[in-house]
């Protein structure tokens, strides 16, 4: 593997920014992706489906640094003192030992368990629209579309664009906060939340609030869920059904460098630092806040890691504005807590093992429930699971072991010295 | 229109577009079930992202592919459970 400065781990926005940054100020920079293309979820599939023009701006100027860019690259694990990552890929497992790290690690979606969540069609918001970009047929297809924040909209407003039979929008979130939210917005930047509203209402999808899913029907395959509004409980009939709560921080590599962590997210200094002086972090990993925030803490993280600290500076009047639409964005849909009381006790709360609510209510941290139900030990390694158990009984995962990832046994048996024949 | 290739899901040759992920190939195929879970239960595809692992099948010889993370590439042999 060529030599590297400085290390980027994520090709969303958060990491093509500060991967752009950091070599426009002189560093060698690789730049690893779990995914097939660059762009993070947001952009996902890159070039060939993106054609919003701050995506298409990113992604031309990330050309530059693309060629040092490794897709479909797990990372395995990590060390510190020195710098070490151990990487695969398809065919192939590497050793990369930068001078800095930039974890840009994103986030993923937070499922909540409800019964039959676990039924073939349900799916995630934003997992419904990355199958449906990467060829899934939705045309004519009834799709309930539930949960909570602003993806609701965007991936309601994509799935009706392209034919779905969009039936209605359940948001948990109470129509007072999303009010105040909406007020809020008329002083900030963003117009995600006008323009997403106005184009519902023209494309005649419901936007329902105080609404969510309760439970999901069907014999092997999703047939209808049962929604719970604010005056009534009913049943739709659907082929899909797009559920998921918003974002969950994806931190598990930056625990395992041992990065210190605020709360869920990884905590990071004014310049995206973490605790660890040559590991830095930027985007969803450090704080859910959406692509504005993600981009401009990515930019920082970019300069600074590169040692252009005065340019990094200039970039925090613009991400203080992007945090402040985050913390209201993040205050008016904060969760309800009746979603904790989804789930029954034969409920599976961890999909890969099969583990039931009322197995996780006899034990009393996400340790011992590992060691006693097996939850969060499948291949997910807690991924799905491990989220849902911070909101239902407020358990972190405490303990990140390698590999955080499920990997090959020759990956993690790797001998370096033979790196040059496994290579070819 | 674009290019399509052939696949096989299940032993079934499968018209696909070229570029798509086998976890819409494996939908465009008529099947919803991808995985049995260690209960017996049938599960699908629910992440989109790589993440979960509920989407997993055998691709050729390779075990436990995360179909939304791959590309469908001509000839491929896709087995769900």
């Amino acid at each position: 593997m060529m030599g590297c400065d400085i290390a980027v781990i994520g090709a969303g926005p958060a990491g093509m920014a500060a991967a752009v940054r950091a070599q426009e100020s002189g560093a060698r920079v690789a730049v690893l992706d779990d995914n097939p293309t660059a762009g993070g979820q947001i952009w996902r599939g890159g070039e060939r489906t993106q054609t919003g023009a701050l995506a298409r701006r990113w992604l031309e100027k990330f050309k530059s640094v693309d060629q040092f860019a490794i897709t479909n690259c797990s990372v395995v694990s990590a060390e510190v003192d020195p710098l070490k990552l151990l990487l695969e890929t398809s065919d192939r497992t590497e050793i990369v030992r930068p001078q800095k790290i930039v974890l840009a690690t994103g986030a993923r979606e937070m499922f909540l368990p409800f019964p039959g969540w676990t039924l073939p069609g349900v799916m995630g918001v934003g997992g419904l629209q990355a199958i449906a970009k990467s060829g899934l047929p939705i045309e004519g297809k009834k799709i309930v579309v539930a949960g909570s924040g602003p993806l609701l909209l965007a991936v309601a407003a994509h799935l009706k664009r392209h034919g779905a039979q969009v039936k209605l929008i359940a948001e948990q979130a109470s129509r007072g906060a999303l009010a105040g939210f909406a007020l809020q917005l008329l002083r900030s930047p963003g117009k995600l939340f006008q323009a997403g509203g106005l184009q519902l209402s023209l494309m005649g999808i419901p936007y329902l609030q105080d609404c969510w899913v309760t439970e999901a029907h069907g014999d092997g395959q999703l047939k209808s869920v049962t929604l719970r509004g604010a005056s009534k409980t009913w049943t739709e009939e659907c082929d899909y059904a797009a559920v998921a709560y918003g974002l969950y921080p994806n931190t598990e590599l930056a625990a395992l460098l041992g990065c210190k962590m605020f709360g869920a997210v990884v905590a990071v200094n004014e310049l995206q630092r973490t605790s660890i002086s040559n590991v830095y972090c930027a985007g969803e990993s450090s704080g859910i806040g959406g692509v504005d925030l993600a981009l401009v803490e990515g930019e920082i993280a970019g300069y600074a890691a590169a040692g252009q600290e005065p340019a990094a500076r200039k970039l925090f009047g613009a991400r203080k504005r992007a945090q402040a639409f985050a913390n209201a964005l993040n205050s008016a849909f904060a969760l309800r807590s009746e979603l904790r009381t989804l789930p029954r006790p034969e409920t599976f709360v961890c999909r890969c093992e099969d583990v039931t609510f009322k197995r996780l209510q006899s034990v009393s941290s996400f340790r011992a429930a590992k060691l006693h139900t097996r939850c969060g030990m499948g291949p997910c390694q807690g991924k799905v699971c491990g989220p849902a158990a911070d909101f239902l009984v407020g358990w972190r995962t405490e303990s990140i072991r390698p590999p955080v990832f499920p990997a090959r046994l020759g990956t993690l048996t790797f001998d370096e010295t033979e790196q040059q024949d496994i290579a070819k | 229109m674009h290019e399509t290739i052939e696949i096989f899901v299940n032993g079934r040759a499968v018209r696909v577009a070229a570029g798509m992920s086998v976890a819409a190939a494996v939908f465009v195929a008529g099947e919803h079930i991808f995985r049995t879970s260690v209960t017996g239960e049938p599960r699908a595809a629910l992440c989109g992202m790589g993440i979960c692992f509920e989407c997993r099948v055998t691709i050729d010889d390779q075990h436990h592919a995360r179909s939304c993370q791959i590309v469908v590439k001509p000839g491929i042999k896709v087995q769900t459970s």
